[in-house]
């Protein structure tokens, strides 16, 4: 193995986080164990927190607002959209403050720095599975029948996943460097949460503006959830494949500029 | 033919110092970014500060090399650079091997986590296999003496019990090369002789270690050969005994220096005829030579020479009477049919009386702390265990010879 100084050229270091793959297991252990510890109910807050919140917007943006919600029970209609969106906020907010968090171990120790966003983008997906739990509990007392539909599922589920990977390397990246990220995050977080299609349908954005809906990734995800879950709404149009490659174009970049980060990131972080 | 596990070559790592860029904000970025183009006078140039500075070297397997120097001299930013935590800005380093890194006792532990379940997280990050951990788990928890607690939280324990465990984790790597950084000062006495063991062990199996410490016996005992790194620069290299006694004369001449007068000194300088100061065998014949250039002559003088081992005990002592000396540069020859000494850093102290000795009413000229020191570069002879090996190094043969017994 040549040590040398760092070069303009990059490469994504695939063969070696493979070679990693069983520390990216275990920091994503790591998380998990220690996400509820010393918590009275464990676990059982990964269904609270979006069961709460899908109260909360059933009684303010459902009974108070009349929201339309696309035939659907508020309580499915909120938290079929809250399932991927809590996962989405938790594993940005994970990803960005991830290389903040271990710089003692970026400090002291070798290991592709990739594994951190990644382990906590993954990590986020066993609170997704618990949370998931719950909304099959619901579809069973709304008696609502699942379509073939389902079977899509997975597919925006790993646009979520990959859309909170894109940004998290960006923000990470960043933050490493400016602090300032922390201040922005939740900011942004709120902001994106109303640009998208959570609490209230996309319907209601008018016509001639839903094209901008395709830029945010995000807004396909909850759309294409609601219709895989639950049958609502339409099948995800063509904006879909703009969303898929503003997702590609987040990706790679926020690779590119990880890599970048990441061979003077012992030294600044 | 051995062969070269690290090669190294004109190694550097610029830092930036002075405007620290440490917690950057952006604010800081913007008001540069405007105000950049309105500042009048030269712009500022940023200080930087070679922390390693063409470095060259090479190790081959089963090498153990100490690294030794003061602090910031540049050890620990060739480990991280080895260890590629942090890229070089010039030259380059190749290595050979799987690596191993222990800049840091307990790396990667969380408090949140118990016992056990931090063996597994220090473990994979340091860079075992979770099989590897599997297996080697009841070792690892028998050297750290910490059974009772393995299920409670690492919060709970004490500084010195997580210690023990982190060190028994990072003790059960078996990387082709490890990098070992000042790790081994914790912890109580009994403890550290077990990790040195430990490190011995490593060394013996074969397997190539770097190693940083302050401890000069440590590294005497572990390491043959040792790298002196002096402002980001490699100042000497070579065996053990010998830079250490280069190091440690250099420390001792930076605390002389402003203390005394050293201008007029009688003694000038030692050396063991032809072989500079380094004793390399301590069983057959040497003469020390000592230079002086007294202002007056010496007349029935006294000549002392005092040896000190590193725990300050006076080894070996003679007084020489009658010594008549002239004004001017000379030598003082002393014979001597052997000095088996062990391996270490001796210190030689010298005394100078004129017209008799302390008692008999002489004159004191000089009292000289000898620079450099007396470095005894041999192979040890005595009992391995440190603690039983004494002030010798005689070499000494065991046969078993029966013995009839004479019947009355």
């Amino acid at each position: 193995m040549r040590i040398t100084p760092p070069s303009g050229w990059w490469a994504l270091p695939l063969g070696e986080l493979w070679n990693y793959r069983e520390l990216l297991y275990f920091f994503v252990w790591r998380d998990i164990k220690i996400r509820y510890k010393q918590t009275a109910i464990g676990a059982a807050w990964a269904v609270l927190q979006p069961f709460l919140t899908m109260l909360i917007f059933s009684l303010f943006f459902g009974r108070l607002a009349h929201i339309p919600s696309q035939g659907l029970p508020y309580p499915i209609f909120y938290y079929s959209a809250l399932l991927p969106w809590m996962y989405f906020a938790t594993a940005l907010q994970n990803a960005t403050n991830t290389i903040v968090e271990n710089q003692r171990l970026i400090t002291k120790v070798y290991f592709p720095r990739l594994a951190l966003p990644l382990s906590a983008v993954l990590s986020g997906l066993v609170d997704f599975g618990i949370s998931f739990l719950m909304f099959i509990a619901m579809m069973i007392y709304y008696r609502i029948h699942p379509t073939a539909a389902l079977l899509w599922l997975p597919l925006f589920l790993l646009l979520a996943v990959l859309t909170a990977l894109g940004v998290g390397l960006w923000l990470s990246a960043l933050n490493a460097i400016y602090r300032d990220v922390r201040y922005v995050l939740p900011i942004l977080v709120q902001f994106w949460l109303f640009a998208s299609p959570v609490a209230y349908p996309s319907s209601l954005v008018p016509e001639r503006w839903r094209w901008l809906y395709g830029l945010n990734p995000m807004a396909g995800v909850i759309e294409g959830f609601r219709w895989s879950l639950a049958g609502a709404g339409h099948p995800p149009s063509r904006l879909i494949f703009v969303s898929v490659s503003v997702v590609l174009v987040l990706l790679v970049s926020g690779v590119a500029y990880f890599q970048k980060m990441e061979t003077t990131v012992a030294d600044v972080v | 033919m051995t062969e070269t596990v690290i090669h190294v070559e004109g190694l550097g790592k610029r830092y930036r110092v002075g405007e620290r860029e440490r917690y950057l904000a952006l604010r800081d970025v913007l008001t540069r970014a405007f105000s950049a183009p309105l500042r009048r006078g030269p712009r500022r140039t940023p200080d930087y500060l070679w922390a390693l500075r063409d470095v060259s070297f090479d190790i081959s397997r089963g090498e153990v090399v100490g690294l030794i120097g003061r602090n910031g001299a540049g050890k620990t930013t060739l480990l991280k650079l080895l260890s590629r935590i942090t890229r070089p800005t010039a030259g380059f380093a190749e290595v050979r091997g799987r690596v191993g890194s222990l800049l840091e006792v307990g790396t990667g532990f969380h408090p949140e986590l118990t016992g056990r379940e931090n063996i597994y997280l220090s473990g994979a990050i340091l860079g075992m296999s979770k099989r590897e951990i599997d297996r080697k788990q009841d070792a690892i928890v028998a050297f750290s003496g910490v059974e009772r607690y393995l299920d409670t939280p690492l919060k709970y324990f004490s500084t010195g019990m997580q210690m023990r465990l982190a060190f028994a984790v990072a003790a059960h790597l078996e990387p082709e090369i490890l990098f070992v950084d000042e790790v081994l000062a914790v912890g109580d006495l009994e403890f550290q002789k077990k990790c040195l063991g430990k490190m011995q062990d490593i060394s013996e199996s074969g397997r190539t270690i770097v190693f940083v410490s302050h401890q000069m016996n440590q590294i005497r005992r572990l390491c043959q050969r040792v790298l002196w790194v002096n402002d980001g620069q490699i100042r000497e290299e070579g065996s053990a005994g010998k830079v250490i006694a280069s190091y440690e004369t250099s420390l001792m001449r930076g605390a002389q220096n402003g203390q005394g007068d050293a201008g007029a000194s009688v003694f000038l300088g030692w050396e063991i005829a032809g072989e500079g100061n380094t004793l390399k065998d301590g069983l057959k014949q040497i003469t020390l030579n000592f230079m002086v250039s007294p202002k007056a002559g010496v007349h029935r003088g006294h000549f002392g020479l005092h040896i000190y081992n590193d725990a300050n005990l006076l080894v070996a002592s003679w007084g020489f009477e009658e010594v008549m000396l002239e004004p001017g540069l000379q030598q003082l020859q002393i014979m001597l049919p052997y000095l088996p000494l062990r391996p270490g850093t001796y210190t030689i102290l010298c005394s100078l009386y004129n017209g008799g000795n302390n008692l008999t009413g002489g004159h004191l000229l000089e009292v000289w702390n000898a620079i450099p020191f007396l470095a005894v570069d041999t192979l040890p002879l005595s009992h391995q265990q440190d603690n039983w090996a004494g002030l010798f190094n005689i070499p000494a043969d065991l046969k078993t010879v029966a013995r009839v017994e004479k019947k009355a």
